[in-house]
């Protein structure tokens, strides 16, 4: 995975300024969760992505407006990445009616359909097939849209993952399957669990290109999510990136992480993402006072989000039945 | 007024949408020059050609997220599952996914989709291709289910499904395909939520679905011979139910006989056999609600057995003899 990396050239110094400081919104947003759910602030569940800002700020970076992308349960990063609203996310956390659903979705149903973001999913692999439908309608309307699929290394064995591949690869369909693949789904080793060693060799079974990148690297990730993007486009299909990285919490709020080592997990800490993104900013001289004013105003802007969501009403019971049917 | 068929009906009322309305189209398995597996989609790639009549691979559970995915954004489209019984591989994608989207997000998001799916048994091909699974679907909120029985109405409400702006299961028995009957030619639309009086009577109401309105108006002229008038109510759609047809009817004949294909315990002539119970029908009831339904037991394939193993038309003539012949008594 040493690849030589280059810039895609659309990117100028400004963006990846933004990039740098929408990596450390990513992981403050979590971060905060994280201590909101020790402290019991927040109920039900949460999945975070400490640890995998790289692979949801890079992907991201490389769409247009138009483009959509569908998440996964672990789906805060990425709707950050498209552009959501911090207030309106942690809203929805606290369960208030400012929140995107209003408070009816929760962390793992965070969507923003005019936006392009059709949706965290709590269904492994659910996602999955919506966004080949997505991807349909760019082809038959004529719209022009490239669908990012975000999905993880558990996601690959569902019946979901090979049905939908298949499909939007005999349809030439524009969509991206972008695995993140974190090394576990919940407790299950991807090692334990398939028996490849890239989940993107899968696309071969389905005529596609498949490549395997260090999710951990954020211009490896905007080059290949680059050059996969414009394929889709053209109208030369859907492709699978696979992008290895590593989540630095457990699965959800409970997980005890009895099976892996904290040896592994410091591994994987020394390959931060920002930290090296930052290294890679500072050789490129930018100026690191800059840098650290981006993570201030990062940190700033989570703090804000807790207070507009904390100030926020609760949904009244009128809003119960409510949104069943349009 | 010409006749034609079930299936043809059902046919003229996609055709006649998709002329219309570029965003509808139909996908599902061996839809293209096959014509579906009874032959319902038969000249409609023809006509439409295969963008719009799109064939698919056997993948239920990727076709109806495609299905779910292009309504979301915009499309609305028509999904054919060759058998009922397969919805069980389409389950994530039509209960978690599409019933449930629009309340996830907070009211953001429609999925305007049709799943249309030939059901039932009769026709000889068992336990895995001839199951009413409509039960199953009627308890998720957020889906509409139909069940149409005759030519005419299937063509109607097949359109109101279409236009609507939410997942709609769509049943359409096998057996009812060659059932010919007057159908306008022109496009019309019958409203879902609201139930038909088959026929009219005075002395019990039976409320039944799809193939079993047939059979009840087949035992309803052989009561009448023997004195016994009997109202037929097809409730046409399960979701939403238009109770108050039903409670009308069980106002003025006082006695309920529920029938549907599908096995009788946990089906839906329970929920039927409740809102009466609820309702202030419950005072004008003379006898105890009676609910006739396919018996426990996968459809077996012998002709004999598969036919004993749903209701017939003796079948509903015993049930509402018996509900005549017993009555609530009341002491005073």
């Amino acid at each position: 995975m040493n690849k030589t990396v280059k810039l895609p050239p659309q990117i100028t110094k400004e963006r990846l300024a933004d990039l740098y400081k929408e990596m450390w919104l990513i992981r403050y947003f979590d971060e905060k969760v994280d201590e909101f759910f020790a402290k019991g602030m927040i109920h039900g569940t949460t999945h975070l992505c400490v640890g995998q800002e790289a692979t949801a700020s890079g992907a991201i970076s490389m769409l247009k407006d138009i483009d959509k992308i569908t998440s996964t349960h672990r789906g805060h990063g990425h709707c950050i990445a498209k552009g959501g609203d911090v207030n309106k996310m942690m809203a929805e956390l606290f369960g208030r009616t400012t929140g995107y659903c209003k408070g009816k979705g929760g962390s793992m149903h965070i969507a923003d359909v005019e936006t392009g973001n059709l949706g965290a999913n709590g269904i492994v692999g659910g996602g999955i097939p919506l966004a080949v439908g997505a991807a349909l309608t760019s082809k038959m309307k004529k719209e022009e849209y490239v669908v990012l699929c975000f999905f993880g290394d558990g996601a690959s064995n569902e019946g979901s993952f090979h049905e939908s591949i298949n499909l939007a690869s005999i349809w030439d369909l524009p969509v991206v399957f972008f695995c993140e693949n974190n090394q576990y789904g919940m407790s299950g080793s991807v090692k334990e669990m398939t028996n490849i060693e890239n989940i993107a060799d899968r696309a071969k079974g389905y005529g596609i290109p498949g490549e395997v990148i260090d999710g951990n690297d954020i211009l490896e990730v905007m080059n290949a999510v680059d050059e996969a993007v414009s394929r889709a486009r053209n109208g030369n299909g859907p492709s699978i990136i696979e992008a290895k990285t590593y989540r630095w919490k457990g699965h959800s709020k409970s997980d005890a992480k009895k099976y892996r080592t904290r040896e592994e997990e410091k591994e994987w800490r020394q390959k931060d993402p920002i930290a090296r993104f930052k290294k890679m900013l500072l050789d490129k001289g930018i100026d690191e006072k800059y840098l650290d004013s981006l993570q201030e105003e990062a940190k700033k802007t989570i703090e804000d989000s807790v207070e507009f969501a904390t100030n926020s009403p609760e949904p009244s019971l009128d809003s119960l039945m409510e949104d069943v049917y349009a | 007024m010409r006749e034609i068929t079930f299936l043809e009906a059902v046919r003229e009322a996609m055709s006649q949408e998709m002329r219309q309305n570029q965003d509808v189209f139909i996908l599902g398995e061996d839809i293209g020059v096959y014509g579906g597996a009874f032959g319902v989609t038969r000249g409609m790639i023809e006509e439409f050609g295969p963008e719009r009549v799109r064939n698919t691979p056997i993948s239920e559970s990727a076709i109806a997220g495609a299905a779910i995915g292009s309504a979301l954004t915009g499309m609305r489209p028509i999904l054919e599952l060759q058998f009922s019984d397969f919805i069980t591989i389409s389950m994530d994608q039509m209960v978690n996914q599409a019933a449930k989207l629009r309340y996830m997000y907070g009211g953001k998001g429609k999925v305007p989709m049709v799943l249309r799916t030939p059901a039932g048994s009769g026709t000889g091909a068992a336990a895995q291709h001839s199951q009413s699974l409509e039960a199953w679907m009627t308890h998720i909120p957020g889906l509409k289910v139909v069940q149409p029985s005759t030519a005419y109405d299937v063509k109607g409400l097949l359109k109101a499904a279409i236009d609507d702006d939410n997942p709609v299961i769509f049943y359409e028995h096998k057996l009812l395909y060659k059932t010919k009957g007057e159908v306008p030619e022109e496009q019309y639309s019958i409203p879902l939520g609201k139930a038909d009086v088959k026929r009219e009577g005075t002395d019990v109401t039976i409320v039944a679905t799809a193939i079993m309105v047939h059979k009840a108006l087949e035992a309803a002229v052989e009561l009448e011979k023997e004195g016994i008038s009997v109202e037929v109510v097809d409730p046409r759609t399960l979701v939403p139910l238009d109770t108050e047809t039903i409670i009308e009817s069980v106002k003025k004949t006082s006695r309920l006989v529920v029938v549907h294909e599908a096995v009788k315990r946990g089906g839906y002539g329970g929920e039927i056999a409740s809102a009466i119970a609820e309702s202030d029908a419950f005072d004008y009831l003379d006898a105890p609600i009676k609910r006739v339904g396919g018996k426990a037991v996968p459809i077996p394939y012998s002709p004999k057995l598969e036919k004993a193993a749903v209701p017939q038309v003796p079948d509903i003539i015993e049930a509402v003899k018996e509900t005549l012949n017993k009555r609530i008594v009341t002491y005073a």
